[in-house]
């Protein structure tokens, strides 16, 4: 079992701790709806130090980043970061992650925690094939999520500077306490908010200072439990639930993540083929029109076709309606109903768009993951 | 600190069960609700179903996760908290109390004896922690 270096101080604040990915982890402090909506109206903290760190260093480091990822790198400035996806030769999808370009020569990839060791596995194989140095970085950093509309303010308080000229997608680097974070303005949650990547030891001396900094701006310490119902709300898809080596990116809703044009990568051909084919099933949400709440597993039905399974499903904090995502087959249009099989009994459901959660216009900003 | 009241009878699914007059009561028990969180939603039987000993009766939901709700006794349900549906957050607040579940009427109220007590459900969910 892993622990973070926050491990005692999540214990203080009486959290609820699981096993997640080999992490013992905070599921919840006071609770999962209260904590959602913290993010979703104020801010809220997360410890993710489970997340697994890879770099790649080296004059041939943006070759191979290209070569095993489906987004172009090519277009990242330095300092930039993006959403994109590891996959294997036929198409299926490894991870997904956020690379980061400190330099032509040096990049940094956030990986999900149940696939840190297998991604540094396969971004290692590919060492050799190139002049370039591939480094498992995790146990080295702890990794804060301050997520919210007033994340900023905080920030701006806890470090003393401006914040607001950092786009999304973007990331500094700058000291604190005479040592090097990373500070990127990225999220998991669908709202405003940053990503602080620190060394071990400083990660509890920060973690203190935004929770101390940010309680005039309504900050809780969040869990497990509602980073899972804040991206299941966005329709943001999860390793091991949505996105698996059997599933290609269109069937997943992720084909903007993949450039086909950038030139020779791993996955290109099987790609193509499958844009091709086309998909038979893809993901989809969907809302209940009767009671339930829908979990992963459960059957989706529509008369004697079975449609598939559910992938994630909770009961939505800011919507309060249980919503649920699953692949079904592709001639599903929004608004056609279907039927979820809970403990043995059909629901009504309907098909409905991503995200579940739309915030209100006015305060879009810095918005969607992508 | 769990609250375990002397008077009822527990399972080792964490329900409780309360004799009046001729019906029982059930319930969920604060340990339960505690280590379940916040309650989110709730399934229970109507009036008229007949429910078994051991078998699932209805479930409760946290915003995370599922469990079924266990018959203590055999019998038939002559009424339902229908008032949880709507706030099952009562659960949370008062599982001895406004938590309480359904109303049943046994088949054999001696089955009742087969359940434990506050002393022994208090060693039971204290051998479960250290787990």
């Amino acid at each position: 079992m892993n622990y973070t270096a926050l491990y005692d101080v999540h214990r203080k604040m009486g959290a609820k701790m699981t096993e997640f990915a080999g992490w013992m982890m905070p599921v919840e402090y006071m609770g999962i709806r209260d904590e959602h909506l913290s993010v979703r109206n104020s801010v809220g903290l997360f410890d993710i130090s489970h997340m697994g760190e890879i770099e790649v260093y080296g004059k041939e480091g943006a070759l191979l980043c290209q070569r095993i990822t489906t987004n172009d790198i090519g277009k990242l400035k330095k300092f930039q970061s993006q959403y994109t996806l590891l996959c294997n030769p036929r198409g299926g999808i490894i991870d997904d992650t956020i690379v980061y370009k400190f330099s032509d020569e040096h990049f940094f990839m956030c990986v999900n925690a149940v696939n840190t060791i297998k991604d540094y596995d396969w971004i290692k194989s590919f060492e050799q094939k190139f002049n370039a140095k591939v480094v498992n970085k995790s146990s080295q950093y702890s990794q804060l999520a301050l997520q919210g509309p007033n994340s900023e303010r905080v920030l701006n308080d806890v470090f003393q500077m401006d914040f607001s000229a950092l786009k999304r997608f973007f990331f500094n680097l700058m000291e604190w306490k005479g040592e090097n974070l990373i500070v990127s303005r990225t999220g998991y949650t669908g709202e405003d908010g940053f990503e602080i990547f620190l060394s071990w030891n400083l990660a509890e001396a920060l973690w203190e200072e935004i929770i101390e900094r940010g309680k005039s701006y309504g900050i809780n310490a969040c869990g497990l439990g509602a980073r899972d119902t804040l991206r299941i709300e966005m329709g943001y898809p999860l390793y091991g639930h949505e996105i698996d080596e059997d599933k290609n990116p269109f069937e997943a809703g992720l084909s903007s993540f993949v450039k086909i044009e950038k030139g020779d990568f791993i996955a290109k051909d099987s790609l193509m083929s499958a844009m091709e084919r086309g998909v038979k099933k893809n993901l989809l949400g969907f809302e209940m029109v009767d009671r339930g709440i829908p979990r992963e597993g459960h059957r989706i039905l529509k008369g004697d076709i079975l449609l598939g399974t559910v992938t994630s499903g909770t009961l939505s904090p800011s919507l309060e309606k249980p919503i649920g995502m699953g692949y079904l087959k592709t001639n599903m249009e929004f608004g056609n109903e279907i039927e979820v099989e809970i403990r043995e009994t059909r629901r009504r459901a309907k098909i409905v768009s991503f995200p579940f959660y739309k915030k209100p216009a006015k305060e879009r900003k810095n918005g969607r993951n992508s | 600190m769990v609250e375990i009241p002397e008077v009822l009878k527990y399972t080792k699914e964490h329900e409780w069960v309360k004799v009046e007059d001729d019906l029982v009561i059930i319930g969920i028990t604060d340990y339960a609700q505690d280590a379940l969180g916040e309650i989110v939603y709730i399934e229970l039987p109507s009036e008229g179903d007949e429910v078994t000993k051991g078998e699932p009766f209805g479930a409760v939901e946290s915003t995370k996760s599922v469990s079924d709700l266990f018959a203590p006794i055999s019998g038939e349900v002559v009424e339902v908290n229908e008032a949880l549906l709507d706030s099952p957050e009562a659960i949370n607040e008062d599982p001895y109390g406004e938590g309480w579940m359904v109303k049943v009427k046994p088949y054999d109220l001696g089955e009742i004896e087969e359940l434990m007590d506050n002393e022994d459900y208090g060693d039971f969910i204290e051998k479960q922690s250290e787990k």
